[in-house]
């Protein structure tokens, strides 16, 4: 019953986001600062999870491949479609939401319990709309980029321990990176992650909007917005998934 | 002029404001006074639709504000500038972006004309030397100085302050007291100030309304409101020591 409520009320506020802006021109700004916060700022998470997960991954599919009848170029090729398939999106979806969505719900929730919001709102401004859409189109536009990013540092990590360890060959490694390669998975998982960006950013939003008292609701929010996110991000691959891939 | 009518506000099943009705005049500060916890805020809040009122009608001027909707409302909140008690200037952005912000928006200026209105505003409370700093880097004083400043940029028709002295020293005080007052004059606006200080009864209070415990228990002018037989609000007057002798005095 309470979650209907919060649907409701969550699609009600997506509404207003998306209702007509003020002023294109306060907004251009206000995204490009968004873009810096949330999107450049997390590019050093990015590439150190990526980084080690690529390597973590060629290692045990070294160890768990090592078989006459496997190819070693099987490794490189298993640690690619890893990479391109769940671990840029989803994954580092899941990793941004802690981070992303946390700053965004404790962000908007003091706005709301120190009553900025309802001084926008006293101004004339559509207060959803312009502490929101920023941010939405901030994080649509920039997490594929992000996913990108991660999709290549992950790769040159399997291709760094594939080289620093001697556990494969490294020509072996650029040999399976190339193996059956389909350009259409990699634009299924910059889709996905914008889905996920949406998902992040909207829920987190929604998440502070509606704080309601002191400063312990800040810290409710965004626990709420990170749990709630993630919990989004998995239903909707899922049925991404499904959509895209079958 | 700003009109109530039999307004009812519950949270929680908790009546908050019980059957308030009053009027607040054109040109003139009009003060809502009450002991903490009232409902001084909770009244400010439901005349400017920040809180939905149970039942009961609010008008400005000739417009039933509380049956108009969202978009409406919005063409009227042009006309309306609010100081909140904390202040509530947003964060993230210097006093001066602060202040600019409703002309970014709403104006069709340059950005020097209007770079000069803010600094006409600031300048009125006397905050020339702040221009670039940021909400958390001012005291208390400068917050609410800013925050008026803000609400009388775009030259309001309504202006709703809700304790827009309170924290701040006596003289400080009476700066904004009467600044509030010159602005109120000068460019005929219809104030709403919540206050529960008695210097500033004394000092601009042309007319009275006080709440006590969510009822409207006492309306009245600055000059009725030693020679009233209302209990409560005799209470509440005289509890300043200064108020005390002056009566002793008469
Ligand atoms: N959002 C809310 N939800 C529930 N109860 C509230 C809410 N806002 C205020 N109240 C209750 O309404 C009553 C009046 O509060 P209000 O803030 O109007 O007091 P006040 O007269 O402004 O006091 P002060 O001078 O201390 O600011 C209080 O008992 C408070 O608990
Ligand atoms: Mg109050």
């Amino acid at each position: 019953m309470k979650l209907f409520a919060s649907i409701g009320q969550y699609t009600l506020l997506m509404q207003k986001v998306f209702s007509r802006p003020e002023r294109r021109s306060i907004y251009y700004s206000r995204i490009m600062s968004e873009m810096e916060a949330l999107g450049l700022n997390s590019i050093g998470l990015t590439a150190i999870i990526s980084v080690f997960i690529g390597a973590v991954v060629t290692l045990q599919m070294a160890i768990t491949l090592e078989s006459p009848f496997i190819p070693q170029y099987m490794i490189g090729y298993a640690t690619r479609e890893v990479m391109i398939l769940e671990f840029s999106s989803t994954v580092v979806a899941l990793i941004l939401a802690g981070k992303v969505g946390s700053n965004i719900a404790s962000e908007i929730g003091t706005m709301r319990i120190t009553e900025q919001i309802d001084a926008l709102e006293i101004m004339g401004i559509n207060s959803a709309s312009y502490l929101i859409l920023p941010k939405i189109i901030a994080t649509v536009f920039f997490f594929p980029f992000l996913a990108i990013f991660s999709m290549l540092v992950g790769i040159a990590g399997g291709y760094g321990i594939a080289s620093a360890t001697g556990i494969m060959n490294p020509v072996d490694y650029i040999d399976g990176l190339m193996y059956c390669f389909y350009p259409d998975e990699i634009s299924y998982a910059l889709v996905k992650m914008a889905f996920f960006a949406f998902i992040v950013t909207s829920i987190s939003s929604y998440c502070g909007y509606y704080a309601k008292g002191t400063s312990l609701a800040v810290g409710k929010a965004s626990t709420q917005a990170v749990v709630s996110s993630s919990i989004a991000i998995m239903i909707c691959n899922l049925i991404l998934t499904q959509i895209l891939r079958t | 002029m700003i009109k109530a009518e039999n307004i009812i506000k519950s949270f929680e099943g908790r009546t908050i404001l019980n059957n308030i009705s009053t009027e607040f005049g054109t040109g003139q500060t009009n003060l809502i006074i009450g002991r903490s916890g009232s409902g001084k805020t909770v009244l400010l809040k439901s005349l400017v639709g920040l809180h939905e009122v149970d039942s009961g009608a609010i008008y400005y001027d000739d417009i039933c504000f509380s049956t108009l909707d969202f978009r409406t409302r919005k063409a009227i909140r042009k006309d309306v500038g609010m100081i909140f008690q904390g202040g509530a200037l947003l964060d993230a952005s210097t006093v001066v972006e602060n202040v600019k912000l409703p002309l970014d928006l709403f104006t069709e200026q340059s950005e020097e004309e209007k770079l000069e209105r803010v600094h006409y505003c600031l300048k009125r409370v006397n905050l020339e030397h702040a221009h670039h700093l940021y909400p958390s880097e001012l005291s208390g004083g400068m917050v609410k100085r800013a925050a008026i400043a803000r609400a009388i940029v775009m030259n309001p028709r309504y202006l709703f302050c809700d304790e827009p002295n309170s924290g701040l020293d006596p003289q400080t005080s009476i700066v904004i007291d009467n600044l509030i007052y010159d602005i109120t004059k000068e460019y005929n606006i219809t104030t709403i100030i919540n206050t529960h200080d008695m210097n500033s009864v004394m000092e601009i209070g042309e007319k009275i309304v006080f709440i006590h415990e969510g009822n409207k228990w006492w309306e009245g002018t600055k000059d009725d409101i030693f020679h009233t037989e209302n209990r409560e609000l005799d209470d509440f007057v005289f509890a300043s020591a200064m108020a005390k002798r002056a009566k002793i005095a008469r």
